[in-house]
């Protein structure tokens, strides 16, 4: 049941392959765009490159925020889910792990090439990777509240990064500290082990507020 | 079984209506009437559980359907105006997931069978986009040959359906009422449904 | 001697109440802020280290205090409004944000005006100025969310979750931002270590505080009475009251 919902919305998404790649180009994008902003200086890119592509990795999680259940709710699927037997709790989860399945794993598959460019060593691509695999579900779960919230609304996609960035701060914060912290010789595991707190905080708190939101915005 | 009283509606600022009470027995049908605007599909939506009624409850079985909750699910469907189909997947793949949605899963050659019968066949691996208004319409009401539920709640079923097709959709719904279901529809097109007892309710 | 308090929780009979009310509050604030302002500027002695800059804090800290207190307190009433579909409890939330707004905007700024002559710079990216800048885009969240929306009960329920879920966040936010720079000054007022400051200092401080209570209860009781207009134009004792006074 929470697999048919995973497997629709892949299903969907492999039949409109660009959304996915549009996600993926868009943070490439903006990745390569830091260096010609701020000039080539190697060791001034190594020590901005946690930050660099874990802001970038906020900001393509949040682009394809707004899909996750405004299509649903436009061709009338969403309704037919709140209808349906399983708890909307559940669906909601299968949802929110199908949109990071779609948008946040391209970017931790993509990542290390990423810090090629700003000559990050082995070890800190590795944390830089791990950071996103711990850190993109949680935008993924807490995106969810902020698209649930802004369903059907005018200016709906400018209103959820409103909302949203500012909740994901903490994840920004010891994303990018990981990888700090791996450059300048000290372990990662501190941070890991916090992001995966905040993985397991928003998978138990998150779904619940994005059902109530959810039965909010349809009413 | 579904005991309604008292209802109201209220939107924005305004009661579309109020102090509106009806039952619903096994067999019977309801017809809910009315001109646009006059809440009809507000009204369906509250019997289903989507919108809370500003006054008033629903009943089921002698509970409240908002302590009910998901038990109430399995026991409704509901096709509202939205078709419910994912343009970028075909009838089939529509088909068999809204049914997974609704709790029965059924497998391919029931969803196959279906489509056949609601006349499809030959489009049936098509994504459902290139299909016309209608053909839609048939692929979402296929759900009623496969759904198991007692209470069938029916926006305007028979919108864009062509003569045939309402006929079938007719055949549906008799059978259906009579194996002792209940449906509540609201429709504009005059067409008599037998059923042991047809109530009929306007609102405006 | 009971108080009926169910009595006020219809919005009609609040409205009146919250008319007597306003006055009440407006001149205790307006009497609070004159005493308040006296001793920051005239009676409290001049700081050491900080010299005259230090003052500024009299209304920073209590502007940040606010910021903080408002918060919760908004949050806390969404939640009654959505638990127990009181319509007054939401109205009241909707009414405390722009003035939280405005005092963590205040403490924003003054912050940046004491940190020039503190830390010679406008803007540092200290862990309580930032924690208070986040703070600041999640008033204007829950502010834009709300405007978004038309429908009021919708509004007052979405933003309510909003409201929740920031404030499951703030611990976190203010946790990881200290973590993330420990540069900061000391706590000055803390409940547990005894008050670093002279005692003329810190009464100055608590009746500009307890000046900005009363100027966001009555703020607050005056947006309270615009937004029940608002929503209740069509009903009888408005239009009743309308007749009064016209």
């Amino acid at each position: 049941m929470f697999l048919w919902v995973i497997q629709r919305d892949l299903l969907l998404a492999m039949r409109q392959r660009s959304d996915v790649l549009t996600t993926l180009f868009f943070f490439i994008i903006v990745v390569s765009l830091f260096p010609l902003g701020v000039g080539p200086e190697i060791n001034m890119l190594r020590s901005m490159a946690p930050g660099v592509v874990w802001v970038a990795a906020l900001l393509a999680s949040m682009l394809s925020l707004e899909r996750m259940f405004s299509s649903d709710y436009l061709d009338g699927t969403l309704e037919q889910m709140m209808l349906s037997p399983q708890p909307l709790i559940l669906l909601v989860l299968g949802k929110a792990l199908a949109h990071w399945m779609v948008t946040g794993v391209p970017l931790v598959l993509i990542s290390p090439i990423l810090g090629f460019q700003f000559d990050l060593q082995t070890d800190a691509l590795l944390v830089l990777a791990v950071s996103l695999l711990l850190g993109t579900p949680v935008l993924s779960l807490i995106g969810a509240i902020g698209a649930a919230l802004t369903l059907g609304l005018r200016g709906g996609g400018v209103l959820v990064s409103l909302l949203v960035l500012p909740l994901y701060i903490p994840v920004l914060i010891f994303g990018a500290g990981a990888v700090e912290a791996v450059s300048a010789g000290l372990g990662a595991s501190a941070h890991l082990s916090l992001l995966g707190a905040f993985l397991l905080l928003s998978l138990v708190l998150a779904p619940w507020a994005t059902a109530a939101a959810l039965r909010i915005s349809t009413e | 079984m579904l005991k309604v009283s008292n209802l109201e509606c209220v939107r924005g600022e305004r009661s579309l209506f109020k102090d509106v009470n009806f039952s619903l027995e096994a067999g019977e049908l309801l017809q809910v009437n009315g001109p646009n605007g006059s809440g009809k599909t507000s009204l369906l939506r509250m019997l289903c559980g989507l919108a809370r009624p500003a006054h008033g409850e629903i009943r089921w079985l002698g509970d409240n359907i908002r302590s009910l909750d998901e038990d109430y699910y399995n026991s409704i469907t509901y096709l509202g105006h939205l078709n419910g189909v994912k343009d970028n997947l075909n009838a089939i793949e529509n088909l068999r997931i809204s049914s997974a949605l609704a709790g029965n899963g059924i497998d391919e050659s029931t969803a196959y069978a279906s489509l056949q019968k609601m006349g499809l066949i030959g489009r049936e691996i098509l994504p459902v986009k290139v299909l016309s208004q209608g053909q839609r319409r048939r692929v979402t009401l296929a759900r009623l040959l496969v759904s198991d539920t007692v209470l069938w709640i029916l926006d305007e079923p028979l919108v864009a359906l062509d003569t045939s097709a309402v006929l079938l959709v007719k055949g549906i719904l008799e059978q259906h009422l009579e194996k002792g279901g209940m449906v509540v529809m609201t429709t504009h097109q005059d067409i008599n449904i037998a059923a042991i007892e047809t109530k009929r309710l306007q609102l405006n | 001697m009971a108080i009926n308090w169910f009595k006020y929780s219809s919005p009609a009979s609040f409205y009146s109440l919250a008319g007597k009310l306003i006055p009440i509050f407006s001149i205790v604030a307006l009497i609070l802020f004159v005493v308040g302002l006296y001793i920051s500027f005239f009676v409290a002695p001049t700081d050491f280290q900080q010299s005259e800059a230090y003052r500024i804090i009299f209304i920073h800290v209590p502007a940040a205090w606010m910021s903080m207190f408002l918060y919760l307190i908004m949050a806390g009433w969404a939640a009654i409004g959505l638990a127990f579909n009181t319509r007054l409890s939401s109205m009241i939330a909707t009414a405390i944000a722009p003035t939280g707004a405005m005092f963590t905007f205040l403490a924003l700024w003054t912050g940046a005006l004491w940190g020039k002559p503190m830390w010679g710079a406008w803007w540092v990216w200290d862990a309580r100025l930032t924690s208070e800048l986040i703070l600041f885009f999640l008033y204007i969240g829950f502010m834009a969310l709300q405007a978004a929306i038309d429908d009021p009960r919708r509004a007052d329920k979405a933003g309510a979750v909003l409201a929740l879920v920031g404030v499951v966040n703030i611990p976190i936010i203010y946790f990881s931002v200290k973590w993330w720079n420990t540069l900061h000054q000391g706590a000055t007022v803390s409940l547990t270590e005894s008050p670093k400051m002279a005692s003329i200092m810190l009464t100055g401080m608590l009746i500009m505080s307890i000046a900005c209570w009363m100027y966001s209860i009555a703020m607050v009781l005056i947006r309270t009475r615009t937004i029940i207009l608002e929503r209740e134009r069509h009903t009888v004792w408005v239009s009743e009251l309308h007749k009064e006074t016209t």
